[in-house]
């Protein structure tokens, strides 16, 4: 997938002379490329394998908007001359002619971005920008650009749920961790069960809860704290994805927290009591340091496994709640950029190698436990 | 933890507050799985609690069976309806999920189980390198595996094939047989193994003489965490998956994105309780093998 990610010779089998001929091309000296350059395209387009052109052109699409049509209509003209048998004296005239577009400059700078067998396109597209003429990086133009406001969208809910998985997490492991193993191991299956209940269902029951005529809204309106045409929208929305992802995340922080709790001993609550702290000092100083090791294992577990969600985003979230997984799943499946779409989740990737390099340093890697 | 008798009206306070918080919270966390099981009894094809349904007494007429008829492939006038057409995916993909997972599962819980076993001999060089990659199919996103899977499937030609669906699946469900195995063979007397070759027992022998029998609550567990990620996984099947290979999972990602429709609500419910099922298994073969190495409950 990285190989993916900055490959970029998919082109370069299809226009080898081409290219060979551009490197050439003084671009301060001459405005447009010299004759070879034009000669060599005119060959290759004539004689190239139709299907490897085309895949090209795809890629040829992603540099700049335009070229799909451009070689099109050109590959028209020289096939009709070749059949002709009339090959032309001046190339450079011959496409010129047969598509203005061959004397704007602007067309040959965009080549400039494919000559190379890798690129690094990929990686600055997922970033929102894209190079210039002379191969500078630049902003991509102002609708075009999404990336950006994903990925701090996708770093926004994620750092949302494992904030409230903490605030939700922390009480509950408390109480199990404290309650005798009677009880607790039977409250341990009100989270248990939804660990071990399918993703899918429990979105689905997410949806049914929050729709407009769903649960929530239905209670509400039943006891009369809405009225019938108030009701709320939280479905297909952020707010909707983050309770959804909040619920479904929640296991991972309690867990964790809980096992951390529940070596905790008891008597260093009373000890700090005894010697004079009233209860919320010493929750503060002697219980809350001690909870840090199962904090932060949930919480990086939390985020990292939220920051590559995917699934239940595409579905509750809507149009504005796509995260950064849904655009990778858009570009692996319906636009088929795959040169994007290696580069967006080598990104996720870098990231995510980071986060559980520090789990690994926080917890160790071979702690986690299961149930 | 009850409340010492000399609490303070302060402290009794917090304290019910506090309960109080905790069950909202377990509220939260089961109520939406127990909300979807009536609804999928309904009449109605909608996903909502309908008049009918909330009327007291109850009234017959608003729930059914007639969703649960529909999933199973009942073609019948009185099953189908405008806007819920029926349809026999659910039970194919019943079929192929049970045969994805329990493939997938074998597969894993073989190859899970010798990591685990190589994983906890006291000699392993480089212990730490190998089992971080094992684990990381679990911290890795979803998406990047399979966009990652998928790039390198369709080079070697197994896209859209069943091997290819079931490889990936193990790629995902070994690292949770290796983390329970591990967990198991903590409290293994290794001497055992010794003695078990020092009476000329081959090394396979010992195996599933001395080392199984011992371990195995932990495989069983581990074979069923493996068998519930391949299951429910639904990233890897739509990417690599075709319509031959559908599965539940994808068929109500389907539904859910198509036909909102109560049928997948009953399919739903019937996953909730297999889930109930597979985690009281676990729960009690946990209880048991701790019983057995001596270890006192959590």
């Amino acid at each position: 997938m990285l190989l993916r990610s900055v490959d970029d010779s998919q082109i370069n089998t299809v226009f080898p002379n081409t290219f060979e001929e551009y490197k050439k091309w003084d671009k301060e000296k001459d405005e447009l490329p010299p004759e070879e350059v034009y000669r060599a395209l005119f060959e290759e387009l004539a004689y190239g394998d139709k299907i490897q052109v085309g895949r090209a052109l795809t890629r040829m699409n992603y540099s700049k908007s335009g070229w799909k049509s451009l070689i099109k209509k050109t590959s028209r003209a020289i096939k009709k001359a070749v059949k002709k048998d009339e090959l032309p004296d001046n190339y450079k005239d011959f496409l010129i002619e047969a598509n203005e577009k061959w004397a704007d400059p602007t067309y040959w700078y965009a080549m400039g971005q494919m000559v190379n067998n890798q690129t690094s396109i990929y990686y600055w597209n997922a970033i929102d920008r894209t190079f210039d003429q002379e191969l500078n990086v630049v902003q991509q133009e102002e609708d075009r650009r999404v990336y950006v406001q994903t990925w701090l969208k996708t770093l926004k809910v994620s750092i949302y749920v494992t904030v409230f998985c903490l605030i939700l997490g922390f009480p509950v492991a408390h109480l199990l961790a404290n309650l005798p193993l009677r009880y607790s191991n039977l409250l341990m299956i009100f989270v248990l069960l939804p660990f071990w209940t399918s993703l899918l269902v429990r979105t689905t029951a997410w949806i049914v809860m929050l729709q407009q005529k769903g649960v929530i809204n239905g209670v509400l309106v039943w006891l009369g704290i809405l009225s019938d045409d108030g009701r709320i929208a939280m479905v297909y929305n952020e707010t909707g994805t983050l309770i959804a992802m909040t619920q479904i995340l929640l296991p991972f922080m309690i867990l964790p927290l809980y096992s951390v709790m529940r070596v905790i001993p008891k008597s260093h609550m009373r000890a700090a009591q005894n010697l004079g702290a009233k209860p919320a000092m010493a929750f503060w100083r002697v219980y809350l340091p001690q909870t840090i090791p199962g904090m932060s294992a949930g919480g990086l577990l939390v985020f990292v496994l939220a920051i590559g969600y995917f699934i239940t985003p595409e579905l509750v979230g809507g149009k504005d709640g796509k995260l950064i997984g849904s655009w990778i799943a858009y570009h692996l499946k319906t636009t088929l950029n795959w040169g994007l779409t290696a580069a967006l989740g080598a990104i996720l990737l870098g990231f995510m190698l980071i986060f559980y390099w520090l789990y690994n340093k926080i917890v160790g890697i071979d702690n986690i436990k299961l149930g | 933890m009850a409340l010492p008798t000399y609490a303070t009206p302060i402290q009794r306070t917090y304290y019910y507050a506090y309960l109080f918080f905790c069950a909202v919270v377990f509220f939260f966390l089961v109520a939406p799985l127990i909300a979807i099981v009536p609804i999928s009894f309904s009449v109605s094809p909608f996903m909502v609690f309908t008049e009918g349904m909330l009327a007291w007494p109850p009234d017959p007429e608003a729930w059914s069976l007639r969703w649960y008829r529909n999933m199973i492939g009942d073609c019948s006038a009185e099953v189908v309806s405008s806007t819920v057409p029926c349809s026999t995916k659910w039970m194919k993909g019943t079929v192929n999920s049970f045969y994805i997972g329990i493939i997938a599962t074998f597969i894993a819980t073989v190859l899970g189980t010798m990591a685990a076993l190589g994983l906890s001999r006291p000699h392993m060089p480089y212990k730490a390198l190998i089992m971080s990659i094992l684990i990381s199919p679990m911290i890795v996103p979803l998406i990047i595996t399979a966009a990652g899977m998928f790039f390198f499937y369709a080079r070697i030609n197994l896209v859209y094939t069943f091997t290819g669906v079931i490889l990936a699946h193990v790629a995902l469900a070994t690292p949770f047989v290796v983390i329970t195995v591990t967990a198991t063979l903590v409290g293994f007397d290794m001497n055992m193994v010794k003695a078990a070759q020092s009476l000329g027992a081959k090394p396979m022998r010992t195996f599933f003489k001395v080392i199984m029998p011992l371990i195995l609550p932990g495989i069983i567990s581990g074979a069923l965490f493996a068998f519930i990620t391949s299951f429910d996984e639904v990233v890897i099947v739509m990417f690599m998956a075709s319509i031959d290979q559908l599965t539940i999972p994808k068929q109500m990602w389907a539904g859910i994105r198509q036909e909102i429709s109560p049928v997948i609500l009953c399919m739903a419910t019937c996953l909730v309780i297999l889930s109930i099922v597979l985690l009281t298994t676990v729960e009690l073969l946990r209880r048991r093998a701790e019983r057995l190495r001596g270890i006192k409950a959590r």
